[in-house]
């Protein structure tokens, strides 16, 4: 049984289907691997990806910290940007969280109600890349070859916000030579919480701790979520403790194939 | 044609601290203090996982939860809606059936008429049902400034009052105390205000309820006048519901012959009927129980049965004031069941004491600023302790959506805040966003930073101690991703090759 909300399908055949990549600005600056891999496995599974170079955030920090108000030219640029695809693929929970589910009540309160239509528009064609790879594509084995021990944390927004459900671990299970351990208490949240992790440090360290300590306990290689903002909280504090445990986006594992392996 | 353009609804006033938490520090350093108190985090560990594993058992066996919530939210929204009206209807059913109603702005004034009934009565105290209320009001403090006793009677109100310590959970107050921190309390505390407890008191649990129930019966047996606050006021009915698992709220209910029950004013339920869905989803989102052992209704005075005398106080301090607020006056569905605290890995690390109000964990995070407004320096830094993972909408039995609602108060945070670094910061995080120009320059000097770096791990940064003290920090790359695309794909937005 799977588990989840499950997200529209697109009427189009997927080669037909116009395909914009949100990088995300964490991934585009930090983690340029994610995105890659993003356009790597999209690609071999047959969808053409663009990449609008005028993307650039969906705000979220801002919103989140109190300032949505100053997030609203980043809303409009967003649907700008975006609404002209069919589908918006992004390798980030959170930020598609925001879009969702942030987006239109920024638009809402700034009452603007041409941007409140458009929002309504273009939010529901973004995806997580889970629920474009399960939902829209209909596909579970992505052809990935991985052969490592790897534990999975489930991120809150994809979890509480999208509901994704199990869809990364029905992903996950499909690749071959994987060893998918269970993490203990998985659901519970790492700690990262954006502007959270350095207002309230002190919690913050200690919820990430005891995430690490049980990512610790599955004796996983390789720590794998579909956040890298969560990945930076709870690898920086593996690193620290030099645990020797690798972090790695979905994409990233997803998109691996035995040539990259070898 | 004119329309009479639509004017807000007038806020009531806000709240006005009450003593024993003005001054409090903000939430971060509350939290610090907690998290060092190793046996304190012991306990609220295993409490709290032990609450929330028995929750989501008795909640996974209803086949219909959602639309539980569904109905429950519905009930409390259709009271809030038309609140004045249902209150007027509560006051009148009330009163035909022989209670008195008083009427309540602010806790002084409410302190002030149970006052006025204890001295009427010519008593020097009162039994006492377990409130959240009356702990807002700090009733107990201004009885006793009064010199009248107030004897809290549930068993961890009673561990909080004996050791004259704070509730730290909103069902189970004494959740930061462990059995044998109980069993040197009950020792040395009974004796100087009631009967002993035996001195060969051990810390099994029916011990020391044992010694409980016989402290308490005497007091249960003595007093005239007992307070209680109300889970439920159904207007149409002129009842009052409170729900309790030891039997100790009956004991008050029906023996003293003076029954005062302070009353938010969004308790009210428009009928009988609503306690339908609410009486299924209070027990399993509090206790985690299918249907608490206790549920004690009454309406108004019956000759011969139960108090003779019966005064309901509606109390408004702050409520209306939130009322205003069309997204934050969902908080006031609010049932008071605690299933937040109990999933939230904030208040699991912290306790309840740092959130400076009776209302802590993520409830308290959203109503204290709400009913308190956000000038202080707790009450700025409650919507900012959450790390907004949504556990705890998720837990809510009547769907307060509590992480829009702190985001929602940080906004309002920022806003009172004027110009910060913060806000400067943040504006400066725009600017940088607003242009992809100007993201793609501060991408070539993070870039520029990470082929310098190499794979360097970078371990402290200044100014980032906040992060760096326990984590490292991520290395930039060599490339954007932005950059790679470019020099990969070409000006972008062409399609990528097949």
């Amino acid at each position: 049984m799977s588990t989840g909300t499950s997200r529209p399908a697109l009427d189009a055949p997927v080669s037909q289907l116009r395909v914009a990549l949100f990088a995300t600005c964490f991934n585009d600056t930090m983690w340029p691997e994610t995105p890659k891999a993003t356009v790597r496995l999209l690609e071999r599974l047959g969808v053409t990806v663009e990449f609008p170079t005028e993307q650039t955030c969906c705000g979220q920090m801002l919103t989140n910290t109190g300032y949505g108000r100053d997030a609203l030219p980043l809303v409009r640029r967003f649907v700008d940007v975006f609404g002209e695809y069919d589908a918006v693929v992004a390798p980030s929970g959170s930020c598609v969280g925001s879009v969702r589910e942030q987006h239109p009540g920024i638009a809402e309160h700034a009452s603007d109600g041409a941007l409140a239509g458009r929002v309504a528009e273009v939010a529901p064609k973004v995806y997580e890349l889970s629920e474009f790879l399960v939902d829209v594509l209909g596909v579970v084995d992505v052809g990935a070859y991985f052969p490592h021990r790897v534990t999975y944390h489930p991120t809150c927004h994809s979890l509480r916000m999208l509901r994704v459900g199990d869809r990364p671990l029905r992903l996950l299970r499909a690749v071959r030579g994987i060893d998918l351990v269970e993490l203990p208490e998985a659901q519970e949240c790492c700690g990262f919480g954006g502007t959270f992790a350095v207002k309230n440090a002190d919690v913050s360290i200690a919820m990430g701790s005891d995430k690490a300590r049980h990512v610790v306990e599955t004796g996983a290689e390789v720590l794998v979520a579909g956040d890298n903002s969560c990945l930076a909280h709870i690898g920086g504090i593996l690193g620290r403790q030099r645990s020797g445990v690798r972090r790695m986006h979905l994409a990233e594992i997803l998109a691996s194939t035995e040539e990259d392996q070898s | 044609m004119t329309t009479t353009p639509v004017r807000p609804p007038v806020p009531g006033p806000l709240q006005e601290t009450a003593p024993t938490f003005i001054g409090m520090p903000k939430f971060p350093k509350g939290a610090r203090e907690a998290l060092a108190n190793t046996q304190q985090r012991r306990n609220l560990r295993h409490a709290t996982h032990t609450i929330r594993g028995k929750r989501a058992r008795v909640v996974a066996e209803v086949p219909h939860w959602e639309d539980l919530r569904l109905a429950g939210a519905a009930a409390k929204d259709e009271a809030l809606h038309h609140l004045a009206d249902y209150l007027v209807e509560l006051e009148a059913s009330l009163t035909a059936n022989g209670a008195t109603v008083h009427w309540a702005r602010d806790a002084a004034e409410a302190n002030a008429i149970v006052l006025e009934i204890v001295r009427a009565k010519e008593v020097d105290e009162v039994v006492k049902v377990k409130s959240m209320v009356t702990q807002e009001i700090e009733l107990n403090e201004a009885l006793e400034e009064a010199g009248v006793n107030a004897w809290e009677t549930d068993l961890a109100e009673l561990i909080v009052q004996l050791g004259h310590d704070r509730p730290s959970h909103i069902l189970v107050p004494a959740i930061h105390r462990n059995r044998s921190e109980i069993r040197e309390i009950f020792l040395r505390e009974m004796a100087e205000v009631g009967r002993p407890a035996p001195d060969d008191l051990t810390d099994d649990p029916a011990r020391l309820a044992e010694a409980a129930r016989l402290h308490l019966r005497e007091k249960f047996l003595r007093a005239r006048v007992a307070v209680s606050g109300a889970n439920f006021a159904i207007a149409d009915t002129g009842t009052l519901v409170v729900v309790e698992s030891e039997g100790n709220g009956r004991m008050c209910l029906t023996l003293p012959e003076t029954l005062v029950s302070v009353v938010g004013i969004e308790k009210v339920l428009p009928t009988f009927e609503d306690l339908g869905p609410l009486l299924q989803l209070l027990p399993r989102s509090s206790t985690g129980e299918r249907m608490n052992p206790y549920t004690t209704m009454w309406s108004g005075v019956h000759e011969g049965d139960g108090p003779q005398e019966v005064h309901v106080i509606l109390l408004d301090n702050g409520r209306s004031h939130v009322l205003g607020d069309r997204l934050g006056r969902q908080a006031l569905r609010c049932i008071r069941c605690s299933a937040c605290l109990n999933v939230c890995p904030v208040y699991e690390r912290t306790g309840g004491h740092a959130y400076g109000s009776v209302y802590p964990g993520p409830i308290g995070a959203v109503l204290n600023p709400q009913l308190r407004g956000t000038a202080s320096e707790i009450d700025k830094s409650l919507p900012f302790a959450s790390s907004l993972c949504g556990a705890c909408f998720d837990a809510c039995p009547v769907r307060i959506n509590i992480p829009e609602l702190l985001v929602e108060l940080r906004a309002q945070v920022a806003e009172e805040g004027g110009r910060t670094a913060e806000s400067a910061a943040m504006r400066a995080t725009a600017w940088l966003f607003s242009d992809p120009r100007r993201l793609t320059a501060a991408q070539k000097a993070a870039t520029l930073a990470g082929r310098v770096l190499g794979d360097r791990t970078i371990r402290s940064v200044p100014g980032l101690g906040a992060w760096t003290n326990a984590r490292d920090i991520p290395t930039p790359p060599k490339e954007s991703f932005r950059q790679w695309w470019a020099r990969e794909r070409g000006s972008g937005t062409e399609r990528s090759p097949r």
